[in-house]
């Protein structure tokens, strides 16, 4: 993969957590993900076509994502339910949406953005799409990103 | 001021409604997609609104074309929010009608200067 395929998604999340949530994040070590291993609790989904193929997914421990979509909302939610969901949701779509832009002369689309709950779940890899793991600390907990990305 | 808030999300709505509460904008009015919109514009009292570009059944664009030809709400100013900035979608909205845009994320300070206050 081409790595410089990674940084519009670290400032995206950077500046998303930044801008509406007034949380500080700092991305830590990209690794590759050579094989599936557990995550967290939560992950928000986007699919990525056009010009490119892959997905992007951001994953939080329950705890972390409730407070995430807390601060997204303004007000506290203390259980999984729709709230966090349509809220992790609307995150990785954000992330995505404001990574697009900086993938100049590429088309690239974004889907509808899927959500997984599920303690210590497995987001499997796209065949044949390399996928790059970045964690990521901030002032309500760790969590991470995962990008996969191939250019046709 | 009333503010109406076209979003298929009702997160994004929430957090907009959140935003406009802090700027002390109380009189607010959801809509989930453009088609619920013009009916809620069809009633009257909205200055300004905020639109989101992707929506199921009536998009932005397409409210947004509707919404022009009809002269009774020439002073209602549109705000597109949009999480792309590609130019060309820009200009297309702007060339629609659309006063102005903002793109996601914002904060509320960029959101009360698109609104003018």
């Amino acid at each position: 993969m081409n790595v410089a395929y990674i940084n519009p998604f670290i400032s995206s999340t950077i500046a998303t957590f930044d801008t509406m949530l007034k949380l500080k994040t700092a991305p830590g070590k990209p690794v590759a993900k050579t094989q599936p291993f557990p995550t967290y609790d939560v992950s928000g989904i986007i699919g990525l076509s056009g010009d490119a193929q892959g997905c992007i997914a951001i994953s939080f421990p329950k705890i972390v994502a409730l407070k995430v979509v807390s601060a997204i909302l303004g007000a506290e939610v203390k259980v999984v339910g729709e709230e966090l969901v349509d809220g992790i949701g609307e995150l990785a779509n954000i992330i995505a949406g404001n990574a697009k832009q900086h993938f100049d002369g590429l088309n690239l689309l974004i889907s509808l953005p899927n959500v997984v709950i599920g303690r210590n779940h497995m987001l499997g890899a796209l065949k044949g799409i390399p996928t790059i793991v970045v964690p990521f600390v901030s002032s309500v907990g760790m969590f991470s990103i995962e990008v996969a990305i191939k250019t046709h | 001021m009333k503010v109406m808030l076209v979003d298929d999300s009702s997160t994004m709505r929430r957090i907009q409604k959140t935003q406009l509460a802090g700027m002390g904008l109380t009189d607010v009015v959801e809509a989930s997609n453009g088609k619920e919109a013009l009916d809620l514009l069809d009633k009257g009292g909205v200055d300004q609104v905020l639109l989101d570009w992707n929506m199921p059944e009536l998009d932005g664009m397409g409210f947004l074309k509707k919404m022009r030809e009809n002269g009774a709400f020439k002073d209602v100013k549109v705000i597109m929010c949009t999480s792309e900035s590609e130019k060309s979608r820009v200009i297309e909205a702007l060339k629609a009608g659309a006063n102005s845009y903002i793109v996601k994320p914002f904060g509320p300070q960029a959101l009360k200067d698109k609104l003018g206050l």
